[in-house]
């Protein structure tokens, strides 16, 4: 009985997570808030999912399975690359250098900075800790 | 119990993979349409585990797997082919 409120308990917090991921990705105003979103129905929803048919198959059917393991792990280890190469597209896509808040420091945003650029300043750096 | 609450995770992982077609079809920026892509494999994976719960067999994960690889490559080759206008350098 308790495991059925646990399975149960899982599965409609993975349904309403996954929902309201989905939402925001429509509601929210910002494309950067809107990159936020869909990582709700990333971690709690497809996990929440995962956990409950763990559940389901380990105390109900009766055997223990790991794919679910499996799957967690790959969509966790997945889920920031993702998130960094879209916001990575959209600032390039959209923003100029310009418009970025400055790094505090006398290089550039990373992404922006050119590979002529780079090797000049490393360059300069690693002349100044020889001499 | 345990069939109502795969119901209604079942109805709002469909109707989440309804408004991400709708944010492909309308998207503003090209960002959001990758991204509401890749929340559809997400979804899609998340379906797949729920559909396999209300068969009871374990045969679905495999694929769920496969269509977590896919999501992921389909996802950062779109965003590389964007940024570097190539996508193996």
């Amino acid at each position: 009985m308790l495991v059925e409120i646990l399975i149960a308990a899982c599965l409609v917090i993975s349904g309403i997570f996954g929902l309201v991921g989905s939402f925001g990705l429509i509601k929210l105003p910002d494309p950067m808030m809107r990159l936020h979103a869909p990582t709700k129905a990333t971690t709690l929803g497809v996990g929440g999912a995962l956990i409950a048919s763990m559940l389901y198959f380990y105390f109900v059917v009766g055997q223990f399975s790991f794919h679910e393991l499996m799957i967690t792990l790959f969509l966790f280890l997945t889920a920031p690359i993702t998130g960094h190469f879209v916001a990575k597209t959209h600032l390039h896509l959209t923003c100029k250098p310009g418009d970025l808040p400055p790094t505090a420091t006398d290089r550039p945003w990373a992404s922006y900075e050119s590979d002529a650029e780079r090797a000049r300043i490393e360059a300069a750096a690693e002349g100044e800790t020889a001499g | 119990m345990i069939g109502y609450a795969l119901t209604f995770a079942l109805a709002c992982f469909g109707l989440a993979l309804l408004l991400n077609i709708y944010r492909v079809v309308r998207a503003p920026t090209k960002g959001d349409r990758i991204l509401a892509l890749d929340t559809m494999v997400i979804n899609a994976i998340a379906l797949l585990a729920l559909f396999g719960i209300l068969e009871g067999t374990t045969m679905y994960f495999e694929a769920s797997m496969i269509i977590a690889m896919t999501g992921f490559i389909s996802t950062v080759s779109y965003t590389r082919f964007l940024l570097r206008g190539d996508i193996i350098e």
